[in-house]
């Protein structure tokens, strides 16, 4: 490849950046437009002559989530059909089902087209966990804020692995850590670095290690229940069950609070009793039928055919749109204990 | 919040639409569910046939908190 041909560059972004609309619009079904739409713009700009985004292709984060197969062969034509040097998706900051949605393609494009892929989250999106061994993911803040700081960096590494040149650490190209290991030379030799760290922390100053410890947050499965028939089920969910009007005012995104409801003697979840706050799914069928997310109707059936011993009078709830992963912990970890205290035996814990 | 339940002891199955995702958070008994906005039911059907899948999904939930697990495992609604 001459070092003066522009680089051909799809760029891959999900309905909300393309302006078709937020979560009524999440089905929308993969299409391919020329040029650029969106955050395409500010890629573009840092591209230059190096590159031209000639082809954005487009798909709603749900229709992806929901028909994974049918999806990715869907976007794998399209992308193929472009004939692109390089395969650009996001960044997706912290949308989860869009990070998941922009690893899964870069990962599909490099294994079945072997075209050069990146993208762009923030460090909590499951995408990063489930894709950060496979496809450089440019590390981003949390909210689209950050497009400035992240569009340079994805547009320089993009390029390095288009032009298949040398790829530096994670530390110096910006990317989450992953991939395979780089060596290189640092300013001195390790126990030389490592008395400079020290000295920073006794001087209180900030220092960053070289080799943070892994992180294997399992936790040992529950056992199971022997006698379902005596057992008493709660149910908690993060898909933003709460009585009609909200009383708590728990946040549609970014919560900074959980809901504890009694649902005692109630039967039926309608659209008179309860709703959703959630902001990140098409709110519609959930407050039609609040079941549909936390299933009370088939729970107390059960519960009064002997099937199951009881289901616990109190729910617990929250938006797990975008909430953080520290609050999401902070929240399980209070009302826990009062599932403990209350002999619960086993709990349904319900996503959107 | 997965986690952080199931830390004390008490069983958790999560039913939920991307399992990928819960499979990464760290859940150990997961049911794949319906759709995003409406994991258990399904607005194109009768409300009488959304009950049965809903129930069907519940009991599949139910027969997952009744089985030993020893690592991550899905349980697939039959």
């Amino acid at each position: 490849m001459s070092a003066t041909k522009k680089l051909r560059v799809v760029h891959y972004i999900n309905q909300f950046y393309a302006g078709i609309g937020g979560e009524e619009k999440a089905d929308h079904k993969p299409e391919i437009r020329e040029g650029v739409v969106g955050p395409g713009v500010a890629l573009k700009a840092v591209f230059g002559n190096d590159a031209e985004i000639t082809h954005t292709v487009i798909c709603g984060d749900g229709y992806f989530n929901e028909n994974l197969e049918t999806a990715k062969k869907e976007l794998i034509s399209m992308i193929k059909g472009a004939n692109p040097d390089l395969f650009v998706a996001g960044p997706a900051f912290n949308a989860g089902r869009y990070g998941v949605a922009c690893g899964t393609i870069c990962d599909l494009v490099q294994k079945e087209l072997g075209i050069a892929t990146v993208s762009g989250m923030y460090r909590e999106n499951p995408g990063v966990d489930m894709y950060k061994k496979d496809v450089y993911i440019i590390e981003t803040n949390n909210s689209a804020v950050d497009m400035k700081n992240a569009a340079p960096k994805m547009a320089k590494l993009g390029l390095k692995l288009a032009r298949k040149e040398e790829i530096g650490a994670s530390i110096e190209e910006g990317y989450l850590p992953g991939m395979s290991r780089i060596n290189f030379f640092d300013y001195a030799r390790g126990s030389k670095r490592a008395v400079d760290m020290l000295l920073k922390k006794l001087a209180g100053q900030p220092f960053v290690t070289e080799y943070p410890m892994p992180d294997f947050d399992r936790v040992e499965p529950g056992k199971p229940i022997k006698d379902m028939k005596k057992a008493t089920i709660a149910l908690v969910t993060s898909g933003g069950i709460v009585p009609k009007g909200n009383p708590d005012h728990i946040e549609s995104s970014s919560a900074s609070k959980y809901g504890e409801y009694d649902i005692k003697g109630v039967n039926d979840l309608t659209e008179k009793t309860h709703e959703t706050a959630h902001g990140g799914y098409d709110p519609l069928y959930a407050n039609q039928d609040s079941d549909r997310v936390l299933p009370v109707d088939v729970l107390r059936d059960l519960e009064k055919e002997g099937k199951i011993g009881k289901l616990h009078n109190l729910f617990y709830t929250t938006t797990g749109n975008g909430t953080s992963i520290k609050n999401s912990r902070e929240f399980a970890a209070e009302f826990a204990q009062k599932l403990v205290a209350a002999k619960v035996d086993a709990v349904i814990l319900t996503s959107t | 919040m997965v986690k952080e339940i199931e830390k004390t002891g008490i069983p958790v199955v999560h039913v939920c639409t991307v399992t990928p995702i819960s499979i990464t958070v760290g859940a150990n008994r997961i049911v794949p569910a319906i759709a995003i906005p409406y994991p258990f039911g399904n607005p194109a059907k009768t409300s009488q046939e959304e009950k049965q899948i809903r129930r069907k999904l519940v009991e599949t939930a139910l027969n997952a908190l009744t089985t030993p697990v020893t690592e991550q495992t899905i349980f697939e609604v039959k």
